[in-house]
């Protein structure tokens, strides 16, 4: 790889930067300021492209962080780019980088001076760093907090350049702001329970200045009818205001639930929580109502009676208007168990039960036949308890083929009325109350609209060689993107295990950013099964609001139904087999091969989110700048040492540097292992990584024939800054179960992107992991899909054996890990393929851990880095792991282990060469495979690692997504297990960010957004661990 | 949902006797002047039948004496379906079975069972015609065969009346009805042609259904019609043509695990395009709700 030279030596410097103390980075940082006052006075873009040029591609994206680390050792930042090893690489990076010149220069005059900033705070923020370590308890907050200080000074600066920047500089310091409030509030109100981790509350995203802002007051309906008010700042975004109600409600699976509102068509919407409230309301009527947004298919795997209940006010609120039709058998049953809920046993003494209860609305038609039936069955419950009623209730509701349906009217393509109905499972068309078919969600490959039109492009049946699309005509345009929205939503929480990061880069999407920001089902699930506080009371006083609300409630037509919520939940039966649809298609899909995968492709178009794309890039910015902060001090004070990354052995305390050669699967296989850190457990079997780490994997694929796919892991360890922190940090994780995952997965990663930043924006392809389906979601596509689709080919055709290997890798952990999803067959189908491969890998790959000891050694004199090496080597041997010796990897996860008690972090680099690249994708590859022979490296960054010795536990794939451009295709594959040990529970989440691409790709640019992604994405955590693996071919391709 | 539970109960089972005219099309004189179709054979052939369900199942046999007036009339299934508690009575294609329903409906009052009435509620605006022998209902879904005899509307009303279940509309293709194609084998279970046309229906099926089915594939289209019910003590029950009808099917039948067996022929009245279980309405009138 071209780039490889300079990374190495950034790398190098990141990970001495990350080791050294706040004093040295100091001195450095002025440095730094001094360089970045250059630049950004200029402007100059081109200035700065010019430097950059010289050499440092990776310091151009990463300036933040590289410079600081670059503080520990030298005064120059931009002169570490001399140590490339590879000339030639250095020029074609310039190229690249004059190519890009325009999205580059931004990013760099950002972050250069978000360091500016930086050093005048660095001072406060080693106190407060200071402070946080010493208190055991608070830790990781308050770290947060300063963190996000931080930034949001930085912001502002960073806005200057751009006029509109600075408003979102407001916004965010507002968030910051919030958070803070939000995370004490909350750590003052259950600081009782201790469950839920104060940091399930923040969300970065919210915006809501305290004081400079006006306060407006919201007035959200809840299910039992009553009214909440609720005083939020005006420009507080919609996760402020659902979380206040879910905080009024004593709700804690909130999850399933959200907020809607009416838009100036009287249309209900989901308030989109990431999203300033008033920009989505409108019309200045601060009406909302609190629904249930997802169905739960299987309500009694809800944990709480409380979450049960709220439920159960929606289904009869849903009967009762006819939203959700049933029979009248079932009207009355469910109205019995209503009764019994509400008024206890059926009292014979009752003057005239008939008048009380003709007082209640059941059902939109109800009769005197009815109520007696009702009666009749009430008596009958005697002795069922209010929740065993509710239990019975939602037995029996989520039976009913409408329910978590939601119905949207759209037309065919032949005009005829039809309804459209999204639900846990896919999606249904209705023609009048009849189904005339159903689109299961792994047989949709793309969901899209553009205009009123909405399109799904359907997976291929077994008999069939071709995608098809149906296309569906909607109202307007509104309806279309309410459609398309709400089957992201639902798509994602009940197909994903971890929602999609939205794509910021602009680059890359010009289509809307929109994405389900919140938790899965999955997710979900699993923070519910965390609860522990003792089971809320609550009021159950929902006959009022049913007997007043629910008057002449239309009849329940499936017509009618579907306006008001979006609530998607199955029955829970579960689909074994793909329905096979018979449509034309129009394009062969290569992902077939996969099965899962899904190519999306934004050809330009996006709209409304157009405005907050300013607002995301600074986001972005002001993350990498946290992120490159928090890997810098997560580990323990440890000298900076200079290491020469082109020695190949280096160690510095804090981080460890690997470089391996190898193939870009097994490399990304490879990488899984690393990610242990001491914090979490190493007895992990294969697949099952126990630790909170955040690998991101970048693989840049070329356009040129020849494919140099680069891989960068960035792996975060919560609690990676001090032992302390560490039972801190635990503690959160297990209270946070939802903290962390929501966190993680939810608001959180909504600014988080994994862009890959060339200026060519084209595809999106969310790629789910292969247990799950993929579905691409682009919100309109351009009319030059054919095109997009040639050139889509094109790129695969090029960089199949790259590409695939890539996509193939995240799949990888899929396999090993136990995902809590059922998979559908074509899961299991994908991961065989996955398993297959990865064994082939494996072969290859066994390769490089033989390399690895040699090179341990040569770095570190000290015993420390034999470790270390050994470290790597378990860490790259996990490959095989993962592939199926299980052996192999505990083995080596001993080392690790040790590793984890030692801080110190060692620098190692293995070379590894290998012609079988392409063996695997061979049979992957529908087409032609080119045969290229790669080299690989791998960097291994390590932060500090914690003691860990967790149980491994079965790691769960929570998301895999893959973004392809012309010249880029990521895939990234976000991991995460769970550990619970002694009491305390980890979080471990790994992600894995490959980018293969052209040669023109910049893998420091690469490896930077990896890191802030990752940092952004889980801002209580810290990045422990990075690894950097470069392909490079060696010789000449085939094609 | 109130009556969702496992396909295969039944208490009682309502059928209606050969008329002498049988094998006549009604008000259509002897057009078909078919001699292939031996009465007393045909009736022989229901003796049997009734006597499995009654004696061999242990359900409740009501039998409805026949109307010479209305030659189809045994084929009672068309009339009338019933889920649960109610019985929706359908509206026959042709206009001569549509009084049919009359006994009919006086059974399902006298069972209790909610009659809802099909023209009734269509109002006159017409058109919707529906036979039993077209609803596949599994127990948890209802499929309905758009045929010659059954439109949308009828499939329609059928979802207005079953609101508690989804009602799917198919193509029948590869037979006359839907029933004739499939029938359900087992709680779980779809007995279903190997025809194209009943690969091409079952395809559809499949795409349409959030559920799993076993799908037990016969390769004779006669073998596709049976009558699953589940006895009181668990047993399975499958009424199935005899082995001389369908000696290529019975096998399959026969690996099916504790499975009784119930041969009966239907040689007869599957000339007029009917099977086994066209001759009889199954009801269940034990219902529990959970």
């Amino acid at each position: 790889m071209t780039t490889e030279a300079g990374s190495e030596t950034e790398i190098k410097e990141k990970a001495e930067g990350s080791v050294a103390q706040p004093d040295q980075s100091e001195a450095t940082e002025e440095n730094q300021e001094v360089v970045n006052s250059e630049s950004a006075t200029t402007e100059g873009v081109e200035e700065k492209k010019e430097k950059e040029k010289e050499g440092k591609g990776i310091s151009r994206f990463l300036p933040p962080w590289l410079k600081k680390q670059k503080s520990q050792g030298q005064v120059v930042p931009k002169e570490t780019s001399p140590t490339k090893e590879v000339p030639s690489t250095q020029e074609e990076v310039g190229k690249v980088k004059e190519e890009e010149e325009e999205p580059a220069p931004e990013l760099n005059g950002h972050a250069e001076e978000v360091e500016k900033i930086e050093e005048v705070k660095l001072e406060e923020f080693k106190e407060k760093e200071a402070e946080s370590h010493s208190n055991a308890s608070a830790d990781t907050q308050p770290a947060k907090e300063e963190k996000i200080e931080e930034n949001i000074e930085e912001i502002p600066e960073e806005t200057k350049p751009a006029p509109e920047g600075e408003e979102q500089a407001e916004e965010h310091q507002q968030q910051q702001e919030e958070e803070k409030k939000e995370q004490a509030e909350e750590v003052e109100g259950q600081g009782e329970g201790g469950e839920e981790h104060p940091s399930i509350f923040q969300s970065p995203l919210r915006l809501v200045r305290k004081a400079k802002m006006k306060m407006v007051v919201c007035h959200v309906t809840l299910l039992d009818g009553t009214d909440f008010s609720c005083e939020v700042e005006k420009r507080a975004k919609g996760h402020y205001l659902f979380f206040k109600t879910c905080e009024h409600l004593n709700l804690l699976e909130k999850d399933y639930f959200g907020l809607t509102y009416k838009d100036s068509h009287e249309q209900r919407c989901w308030l989109d929580p990431t999203k300033e409230i008033k920009r989505q309301i409108r019309s200045n009527n601060w009406q909302f109502a609190f629904n249930v947004k997802f169905y739960p298919p299987d309500p009694s795997l809800l944990t709480e009676d409380l979450t049960r209940y709220l439920l159960c006010l929606q289904l009869r609120e849903d009967v009762a208007s006819g939203r959700l039709p049933c029979s009248f058998v079932t009207h009355a049953l469910l109205g019995s168990y209503t009764l019994q809920a509400e008024f206890g046993d059926y009292e014979p003494d009752q003057p005239r039960p008939l008048d009380s209860i003709s007082q209640l609305t059941f059902a939109p038609n109800q009769n005197k036949e009815m109520e007696e039936k009702i009666l009749e069955l009430h008596k009958s419950h005697r002795g069922l308890t209010p929740a065993l009623a509710d239990t019975q209730f939602l037995e029996n509701a989520k039976k009913l083929s409408m329910y978590g349906v939601d119905l949207h009217h759209a037309k065919d393509s032949e005009g005829v009325d039809i309804m459209l109905g999204v639900c846990a499972n896919g999606l249904l068309v209705y023609k009048d109350r009849l189904r005339i078919n159903r689109f299961a969600w792994p047989k949709i490959l793309k969901i899209s609209y553009k205009r009123n039109n909405f399109y799904i492009k359907i997976r291929p049946g077994e008999t069939e060689q071709f995608e098809s699309t149906v296309g569906f005509k909607l109202p307007n345009h509104r309806s279309a993107k309410r459609l398309w929205k709400v089957c992201v939503e639902n798509h994602s929480f009940f197909r994903l295990n971890t929602p999609e990061p939205p794509t910021k880069a602009r680059f890359l999407t010009l289509g809307s950013k929109f994405r389900y920001s919140g938790r899965t089902q999955t997710q979900t699930r699993l923070a519910s099964s965390l609860i522990d506080r003792p089971a809320p009371n609550f009021d159950r006083t929902s006959s009022k609001r049913i007997s007043r609300s629910l008057d002449g409630a239309p009849v329940i037509s499936i017509t009618e139904a579907g306006r008001v919520s979006s609530p998607t939940s199955l029955t829970g039966a579960g689909n074994g087999r793909e329905p096979t649809l018979e449509l034309h298609s129009d394009s062969k899909s290569p992902l077939r091969v996969h099965g899962d995968n899904i190519y999306v492709r934004h050809s330009n178009l996006m709209l409304e989110d157009h405005d907050k794309t300013q607002e995301e890039v600074l986001k972005h910015q002001a993350s990498i700048s946290q992120l490159k902060r928090s890997f810098m001090e997560a580990p323990p004070p440890s000298p900076p040492q200079p290491n020469q990354w082109e020695k190949r052995l280096t160690s510095s305390p804090a981080t460890t540097l690997r470089i391996q050669q190898q193939q870009g699967v097994s490399v990304t296989q490879t990488e899984a292992t690393p990610a242990d850190d001491a914090n979490f457990s190493d007895t992990k079997e294969l697949g099952k990584t126990t630790e909170v780490e955040i690998e991101e994997t970048v693989v840049i694929q070329e356009v040129s024939k020849a494919t140099k796919p680069a891989v960068v892991t960035v792996t975060a360890s919560p609690s990676p800054a001090a032992p302390p922190q560490r039972e801190v940090s635990e503690q959160e994780v297990k209270a946070a179960e939802e903290a962390t995952l929501q966190e993680a997965k939810g608001g959180k990663q909504e600014s988080v992107s994994s862009e890959s930043e060339s200026e060519e924006e084209a595809e999106y392809h969310p790629n789910v992991p292969s247990s799950i389906s993929h579905t691409q979601i682009p919100e309109e596509k351009e009319e030059e899909e054919e095109e997009g689709e040639a050139e889509r080919e094109q790129e695969e055709d090029k960089s199949i054996g790259n590409t695939v290997a890539s996509q193939e890798a995240p799949l990888v952990p899929v396999e090993v890990s136990p995902s809590a999803e059922a998979s559908s067959g074509e899961g299991e189908k994908s991961r065989t393929e996955g398993k297959e491969e990865g064994e082939g890998e494996t072969e290859e790959s066994t390769e490089d851990p033989m390399v690895t000891p040699d090179e341990a050694p040569n770095g570190h004199a000290l015993p420390e880095e034999g470790i270390t090496g050994l470290i790597a080597l378990a860490e790259e041997e996990e490959t095989p792991k993962v592939n199926g010796d299980a052996s192999l990897a505990e083995a080596e996860r001993r080392p690790q282990v040790i590793c984890c008690s030692e801080p110190p972090v060692v620098k190692t680099e293995m070379v590894t060469i290998s012609d079988t690249f392409a063996a695997q994708k061979t049979e992957i590859a529908t087409k032609e495979v080119p045969i290229v022979h790669t080299e690989t490296k791998t960097i291994t960054y390590e932060a500090a690692q914690l003691d860990g010795s967790g149980d491994g536990e079965p790691g769960v794939l929570m998301t895999a997504q893959t973004i392809t451009s012309e010249s880029l295709c990521t895939t990234t594959t976000t991991h995460i297990t769970k550990t619970l040990k002694g009491g305390l529970s980890e979080t471990r989440i790994e992600k894995r960010i490959v980018i293969t691409g052209d040669s023109d790709i910049d893998h420091d640019q690469a490896l930077a957004q990896a890191i802030k992604e990752a940092k952004e994405q889980h801002p209580d955590m810290s990045v422990t661990r990075v690894v950097v693996h470069k392909e490079t071919e060696l010789a000449e391709e085939e094609d | 949902m109130a009556n969702m539970c496992p396909y295969g109960r039944f208490t009682h089972a309502v059928v209606r006797g050969i008329p002498e005219t049988f094998g006549t099309v009604a008000g259509a004189g002897h057009e078909n002047g078919e001699n292939s179709v031996d009465l007393a054979k045909a009736q022989r052939q229901f003796g049997v039948l009734t006597g499995a369900l009654r004696q061999k199942v242990g359900l409740q046999l009501i039998e409805i004496p026949p109307d010479p007036e209305l030659p189809e009339s045994w084929r009672i299934e068309d009339v009338a379906v019933i889920q649960g508690d109610t019985a929706l009575m359908t509206r026959p294609f042709k206009d001569q079975r549509r009084s049919e329903v009359e006994a009919v409906r006086r059974v399902m009052s006298e069972l209790n069972l909610t009659v809802v009435e099909m023209g009734s509620e269509e109002g006159g605006s017409g058109g919707a015609t529906l036979e039993g022998s077209d609803v596949l209902f599994t127990g948890r879904e209802f499929f309905v065969g758009i045929s010659s005899h059954t439109n949308h509307r009828g499939a329609e009303v059928l979802a207005d009346t079953f609101r508690d279940f989804a009602v799917s509309t198919v193509p029948v293709c590869g037979g006359a009805r839907l029933k004739n194609i499939c029938s359900m084998g087992g709680p779980n279970a779809i007995i279903i042609s190997s025809s194209d046309g009943a690969k091409k229906t079952l395809r559809m099926m499949e795409q349409l259904t959030d559920h799993h089915y076993e799908m037990l594939t016969v390769p004779e289209d006669s073998a596709a019609n049976c009558i699953y019910i589940k006895g009181p003590s668990n047993v399975d029950y499958l009424l199935h043509r005899t082995s001389d009808e369908c000696p290529d099917s019975v096998p399959a039948f026969q690996k099916l695990p504790d499975y009784t067996l119930l041969p009966a022929a239907c040689s007869e009245a599957s000339k007029l395009g009917a099977s086994l279980s066209s001759l009889c309405l199954l009801i269940n009138r034990k219902h529990t709700y959970f």
